[in-house]
């Protein structure tokens, strides 16, 4: 991550490109759609966190995975603490 | 205690292909799934499984859920809802190992990447009861739900203690069977260090010149209704588990007692269990390995539980044609056993050729042979044996005509 600069919009298509991997549909997923009703769950949220721990170096821990009830808010997390 | 047990839909996913149909009609034809001394079930998942039931499920557990879809098509259930109160429906699939390749990829990962990259999904994938419980997720079933691991006696012990729920009132209808996807060069070297696999790569049950099985991968599921329950809803009736019989050697890790003691205990069992003599019994689908110990043992065991019977008795296996699907074997055999039995027809043991001492049984290497039942409604066993000296085996009838 020296070189590149990270954006919120590439934070944004990663996490979507993730969902649509886990099961999501492609169409539902929007910054408002919530993860319940995406059918994701907590094993699949551990998951998320695993590839932005390495695409990113951000960590997100069991504690923050409550908090995560939208697209929009895992994203707006990860670009907090990516400094994007 | 005595309620009847019947079986309403089958299910299978095999080296011989996709469906129990096509199991019976290419076995009883004389093809083969084994390839290169191994035997893989060939299946395109996202056919099946959706990309998010697929990506949590072990291949073991993707071959139950595909078996468990076609058996419930034909029962006429609803997949997502049992036709009885979901309380009293249950799930038992067995297996041998459970998710080795889960377990195998997740222990790469760890040591190349970390404990960090270890997938949150390693443990509930290859965990031996994962089949289970996804089945009765996807199909919402709320009554018991567990997998027997008895080694290669795992599908008929599932399908003996769902059998068992029903006829005790428990539940009014079960989900049973096997599955087993252990293609992993770890099962293939620990099998072959223990010299139970064929050098030759050929499955010849009962024959001399057998050296080892083969091993296969693949499912078997039926669903197994009480008999009121079954004819409450005016289901088809394809056959009925009668009898259920279980014992350990309790001898040795891996070799059978010589004499087949153990595995005579468990036929007899079954039989008196069923209410019938060995007179009655029309066809035996055999464990019938292709190991030397197997082999010589069950023959044994045949001839002390089934006395003169034995010898007019045809008796072939199912693992000629597709290997040893391990956890697996007796779920899908007792699958082909129903489907014999509604052709009343002895499917052969292909490539049987050449008699070995001892064991001269009719092992009906010359292709499929019909049943002479005289009209009678016919009765077979089939038998499963495990590592560690577990022996199961099930009295099925089939349907009248």
């Amino acid at each position: 991550m020296s070189d590149t600069t990270i954006t919120r919009e590439a934070i944004q298509t990663r996490v979507a490109e993730a969902l649509e991997e886990f099961g999501a549909e492609p169409s539902e997923i929007t910054p408002d759609a919530t993860f319940e009703a995406l059918d994701v769950d907590s094993l699949d949220l551990v998951e998320l966190g695993q590839i932005v721990q390495e695409d990113y170096g951000v960590e997100l821990k069991g504690e923050d995975m409550p908090k995560l009830k939208t697209v929009g808010n895992a994203v707006d997390l990860i670009a907090e603490r990516a400094g994007a | 205690m005595d309620k009847r047990v019947v079986i309403t839909g089958v299910g299978a996913v095999t080296p011989l292909g996709v469906g129990a149909r096509t199991l019976h009609t290419r076995w009883c034809g004389g093809d083969s799934g084994i390839e290169d001394g191994t035997a893989r079930a060939d299946f395109e998942v996202t056919e099946f499984l959706n990309r998010k039931l697929a990506r949590r499920s072990d291949r073991f557990t993707q071959l139950a859920l595909i078996a468990a879809q076609e058996a419930l098509e034909q029962a006429g259930w609803d997949a997502d809802e049992p036709p009885h109160d979901s309380d009293r429906v249950g799930c038992i699939v067995g297996t041998g190992i459970g998710g080795i390749g889960t377990l195998m990829h997740g222990y790469d990962v760890l040591n190349e990447s970390g404990p960090g990259k270890v997938s949150p999904l390693a443990i509930p994938l290859m965990m031996p009861n994962a089949a289970a419980g996804a089945l009765a997720m996807r199909h919402g079933l709320h009554g018991v739900s567990f997998a027997p691991t008895s080694a290669c006696a795992a599908g008929a012990h599932s399908i003996g203690e769902a059998s068992r729920a029903i006829a005790a009132g428990d539940c009014d209808a079960v989900l049973a069977g096997g599955a087993e996807a252990a293609h992993h060069p770890i099962a293939h070297a620990a099998f072959g260090q223990m010299d139970a696999l064929s050098d030759s790569g050929v499955s010849r049950p009962f024959d001399a010149r057998r050296d080892g099985f083969v091993m296969g991968e693949g499912a078997g599921i039926l669903v197994l209704e009480s008999g009121e329950a079954a004819e409450a809803r005016g289901a088809t009736v394809l056959g009925e588990v009668v009898g259920y019989g279980a014992t350990s050697d309790a001898h040795h890790l891996t070799a059978p007692l010589e004499d087949g003691a153990g595995a005579a205990r468990a036929i007899r069992l079954a039989l008196a269990d069923a209410g019938l003599q060995a007179a009655d019994v029309d066809y035996v689908n055999a464990h019938g390995t292709s190991t030397p110990l197997n082999d010589a043992s069950e023959t044994r065991a045949l001839k002390a539980a089934l006395g003169d019977r034995a010898y007019e008795v045809p008796v072939s296996s199912t693992k000629s044609v597709i290997g040893h699907l391990l956890g697996a074997a007796g779920a899908v055999e007792a699958v082909a056993t129903i489907l014999a039995l509604g052709e009343r027809v002895a499917p052969p043991t292909v490539g049987w050729e050449v008699r070995d001492e001892g064991l001269d049984l009719d092992y009906v290497g010359d292709g499929p042979r019909r049943l002479d039942v005289n009209g009678k409604v016919p009765v077979a066993l089939s038998n499963s044996f495990g590592f560690g000296g577990h022996n199961a085996v099930l009295a099925l009838k089939g349907a009248p005509a």
